[in-house]
């Protein structure tokens, strides 16, 4: 079987000079099919098993959980704001197929143009094609609003890769979080489709000031219809249901924004925050499958424990200085921000994606500090950072994007520091050498003297 | 003791802050949580403060009455090493210990038993001049094809250092002298005779001869062959005296020869040229002990005199003499240092003991694809063919001489580097691997835990020549740093090396490797850059600036 697979690929291959861009599409697949038959040259003989392309699809194994949990989030939270099938497994087939028809498009989107750039540059550039955007790919889905248009998608990825990746040189070279860019980019270009209180539950629509209504379901919808009447299970129907009064569409970050935690528990428990039954951009709500993926890549060592422990680390402080901050009792002139500060620092896991920004964006090998010490420095300053800008600014909902990308922009200067570090310990240790050798030299003529 | 005034400073900013946020409390009344910890904190920080100026007082005192507080236990601050690291073996008592955590064995197949079998088959035996580092390519023959030599006569000298030779390691009969690209001379052959002849020296009176009359007997003698001068790695400087000499007596890389074999009754030689080698540095004479197993290494170590000891703890590269000059007395500014191997120092020994240059080696032959791995008693520069005769198991292999990590790709008809004291064999690579990226079809050494090693502890692997993946640039961060048993940053350095930043690379500790101290690295690399090469252009740059 692997030999006539073999001989397949021999028979297809392109010519490499009569149409480059198609043998760069080939040499491609050919190395995703089968790891290369080279071997060592002058150096060692021997390597280790573990090769980028391998480390790269560890990421994305980490992420599959995600997606899982994603899919159904936006079907679920899809029907809760129209106050049907509550129960979380009531509707399962309905809410997932709806997720799905949600978050193919967009992952498909995502690969298409990702990669197509990439193999763009690939031929024009005539290397390999890197295996760079297979993780960020992966992540560009989990960090957008379900539904965000595919157009804006689009755009946002071809800056992310042309002007984050590919103008400083390709994979390992970029100096910003490529998925971080894409998503940073929707937010200050199109701030309507992924800010507000709007945005984050799929499919409903604005018909009136503060009044919303569900979708129409359109042919998609129908074809599964037809299947599920079949089976005799609940359809989607035609759709464009009112929502039920008590939706607000809000996540719980922009109601603690406001109300503190008193606001955040009137529509969402504990709980509910915990397991990831709320609002939000399609991976990044269900803490415990976060917190299972950040598990693996520890263990597997493909992320680097150090950030994750010290941004929880630089959370936990920065979320003890607001409390410690903010006052005890609440008027009826208290602002929100100050209510936002009183949210106990614990509290703060239970919001927003600090967990998700910590495990996946925060380690990326290529934007983060590249140190031991400086990724103990850089992860504590996104811990502390994200927090001031989620409590602290009242522009922006969440911190993580922007810590973390400001932090990207910082982590070469924090390595400088800990080298200059090492170069001075290096200088120091020797100028103290030297003087013991020159006192024992010293002695030695004593002795040869007497 | 170094960190007195960060934490003085970082203390009192520390209770500054208490006092304003206690200040603001008064009014706000907040949670006091935060206050609480900073306090702690604080406090912690004090006393930490109190018992480190303490200490560094203690270490004052002791440095006045010559005494060593680490070995003698004075320190206040209690050493984690001692209180939860694993207990080190009991034969190191009294003699310093370093336990180096970092590092990863590569667990091969194919491990020499202990038999030494007199090479018999072997005829041919070969100087290579590009093994000494730091010559001329072309050096200036004192041979010529068809002359007959003895084991200790010269063959070549380089023009930079003409009062140092180069000699035979067998007598017979100069047989082919074969040259390379630009006409650099890259085989010197020697048909060896049945019987050896030696030229006999007459070594001096170690007790009565000064160093330059010494020094000078070791370069007319051959001997200055045997070392190795750090930084670089070269042929030392005839002008200068080292620092100090260093001596690993373990090898730790995969299938190396055992320390225990290659000494056996050649303990006095051993000693000799210990005694030998203390009177040419102006520092001492370091041996690196092995402090690994339950047992105590051979006693010819453990109980030489004129050097000083020190036991390495640790998986590989504990063995490497770099990573132990690192942790005894590290190179940098204008310092040189020398290193040389056992057997090298047993050879010096018998200069001194027997008269003659006796180049006879101990050599490992290791690897999976041998019908029988042991050991062979030859001489420097054997034929790699001869020494491996029929013993391969089919001829889809790679020959090595010296190790997986750091050896040189040799054919059939090629010959033992003179430093060398191990032949590894290992399959080529050269096949495809489907999905290899994604399944673990098959074990392989490997320090990721996404193969299941990790499950496997003891496990040994055939091991083959195959990449595993394609050259990339640096992307992942955490693979040097997990092997690395020196306080050096191997990407940065490798960056600073590739844009050619000579103050950059000097301040990161370029001169303190050699090809072997990165040649983990580049093992567990997952984007299989050529480490090695690189350190090596590096380090020509470098010198070409000195």
């Amino acid at each position: 079987m692997k030999k006539a697979l073999l001989k397949f690929f021999e028979r297809i291959e392109p010519d490499k000079d009569k149409s480059p861009f198609l043998h760069t599409g080939y040499d491609a697949f050919f190395t995703f099919a089968f790891t290369p038959n080279h071997v060592t040259a002058g150096g060692v003989h021997i390597r280790d098993g573990m090769d980028l392309k391998r480390t790269m699809v560890h990421v994305v194994l980490a992420l599959q959980l995600l997606y899982l949990f994603g899919t159904y989030n936006i079907g679920n939270q899809h029907f809760a704001a129209l106050g049907l099938y509550p129960g979380a497994f009531e509707g399962l087939h309905l809410k997932l197929v709806y997720g799905l028809i949600k978050i193919i498009p967009i992952f498909v989107v995502t690969h298409l143009v990702g990669l197509g750039v990439e193999f763009f540059y690939a031929a024009k550039k005539g290397h390999a094609v890197e295996e760079g955007f297979l993780v960020s790919g992966a992540l560009i889905p989990l960090i957008m609003p379900p539904d965000i248009p595919l157009w804006i998608l689009s755009i946002s990825i071809i800056f992310a890769v042309i002007i984050g990746k590919e103008a400083f040189g390709g994979t390992g070279m970029n100096i910003l979080n490529i998925a971080l860019l894409a998503r940073v980019f929707v937010f200050f270009a199109y701030p309507t489709y992924i800010s507000g209180d709007e945005v984050w539950v799929a499919g409903i629509e604005k018909v009136g000031a503060g009044m919303y209504a569900g979708q129409a379901y359109g042919m998609v919808y129908g074809a599964f219809d037809s299947l599920f009447n079949a089976f005799g299970w609940a359809t989607f129907g035609a759709g464009q249901a009112a929502v039920v009064d008590t939706f607000t569409g809000a996540t719980p970050l922009g109601l603690a924004a406001k109300g503190g935690w008193a606001a955040v528990t009137e529509h969402y428990s504990a709980s509910q925050m915990w397991w990831g039954n709320i609002p939000g951009s399609i991976g990044e709500t269900s803490k415990p499958l976060v917190l299972v993926g950040a598990l693996f890549l520890i263990f597997t060592k493909v992320a680097d424990w150090r950030i994750m422990v010290a941004s929880v680390v630089g959370f936990v402080a920065c979320g003890l200085m607001v409390n410690g901050i903010a006052p005890d009792v609440f008027g009826p002139e208290t602002k929100g921000i100050f209510k936002f500060m009183a949210v106990p620092w614990y509290y703060h896991f239970y919001m927003g994606s600090f967990f998700f920004a910590m495990a996946f964006m925060a380690t990326d090998p290529v934007t983060a500090a590249s140190t031991p010490m400086g990724k103990w420095i850089y992860g504590f300053l996104i811990g502390f950072i994200g927090l001031v800008i989620r409590v602290l600014n009242p522009a922006y909902p969440e911190g993580w994007m922007l810590a973390i990308l400001f932090m990207n922009v910082f982590a070469p200067l924090i390595d400088y520091y800990v080298l200059e570090a090492n170069v001075k310990r290096r200088s120091k240790r020797q100028l103290a050498l030297a003087k013991t050798r020159a006192t024992q030299t010293a002695e030695a003529e004593i002795v040869t003297i007497d | 003791m170094k960190g007195i005034f960060n934490k003085t400073g970082l203390t009192a900013g520390m209770v500054f802050l208490a006092f304003q946020l206690s200040a603001q409390s008064g009014t706000m009344s907040g949670s006091n949580i935060l206050l609480y910890v900073l306090i702690g904190i604080a406090i912690l920080l004090f006393f930490g403060m109190l018992i480190n100026v303490a200490d560094n007082l203690i270490g004052i005192e002791a440095k006045q009455n010559n005494i060593d507080v680490e070995a003698s236990g004075l320190s206040l601050v209690p050493n984690f090493r001692h209180l939860f690291g694993s207990r080190t073996a009991t034969y190191t008592a009294g003699t310093p210990v370093t336990v180096l955590t970092k590092g990863h064995d590569i667990l091969l197949e194919g491990d020499a038993q202990d038999k030494v079998v007199p090479a018999s088959s072997v005829t041919r035996y070969a100087v290579q001049p590009p093994n000494f580092l730091g010559l001329l390519p072309i050096p200036k023959l004192t041979v010529a094809v068809g002359d007959s030599v003895k084991a200790g006569d010269q063959l070549f000298f380089d023009k930079q250092m003409p009062d140092v030779a180069f000699v035979a390691p067998v007598s017979g009969e100069i047989i082919e002298i074969n040259r390379g690209p630009k006409r650099a001379i890259t085989e010197i052959v020697i048909l060896a005779d049945k019987t050896q002849q030696y030229r006999k020296v007459k070594a001096p009176d170690l007790a009565k001869a000064n160093q330059a009359t010494l020094l000078h007997f070791m370069q007319e003698s051959g001997a200055w062959s045997l070392l190795h001068q750090r930084p670089f790695n070269v042929v030392p400087d005839p002008t200068r005296i080292p620092r100090d000499i260093f001596v690993s007596t373990f090898d730790t890389a995969p299938l190396a020869p055992k320390a225990s074999v290659v000494i056996a009754g050649r303990e006095a030689a051993f000693q000799k040229g210990i005694d030998v080698l203390a009177k040419l540095t102006t520092g001492q004479v370091h041996l690196g002990l092995d402090g690994r197993g339950d047992e105590a290494p051979p006693a010819a170590f453990t109980q030489a005199t004129n050097a000083s000891k020190r036991y390495f703890k640790g998986k590989h590269p504990a063995g490497n003499v770099g990573v132990q000059i690192h942790h005894t007395a590290p190179v940098g500014g204008s310092d040189i240092v020398w290193t040389l191997g056992v057997q090298e120092v047993i050879t010096i020994g018998n200069l001194f003991l027997e008269g003659r240059f006796d180049a006879s080696r101990i050599v490992a032959l290791t690897g999976a694809e041998l019908k029988d791995a042991h050991y062979v008693r030859t001489y420097a520069g054997a034929n790699i063919g001869e020494l491996i005769g029929n013993n391969l198991t089919n001829d889809h292999v790679r020959l090595i001489s010296g190790d997986v990590l750091s050896g040189i790709q040799k054919a059939t008809n090629s010959y033992l580097n003179w430093s060398d004291d191990q032949v590894t064999v290992i399959e080529e690579g050269d096949f495809y691997e489907l999905f290899g990226w994604l399944l673990p079809i098959d074990l392989r050494p490997t320090i990721s835990n996404t193969f299941p090693n990790f499950l496997f502890g003891d496990l040994k692997f055939r091991g083959n020549t195959n990449t595993h993946g394609e050259k990339r640039a640096f992307v992942v961060t955490n693979d040097y740093e997990q092997v690395m048993p020196m306080d050096i940053y191997p990407q940065h350095l490798m960056k600073a090396i590739i844009i050619n930043d000579i103050e950059r690379m000097e301040g990161l500790g370029i001169m303190e490797l050699v090809e072997e101290d990165v040649a983990l690295c580049e093992f567990v690399c997952v984007s299989k850059q050529p480490l090695q090469q690189i350190l090596r252009e590096g380090l020509n740059n470098l010198r070409e600036q000195i």
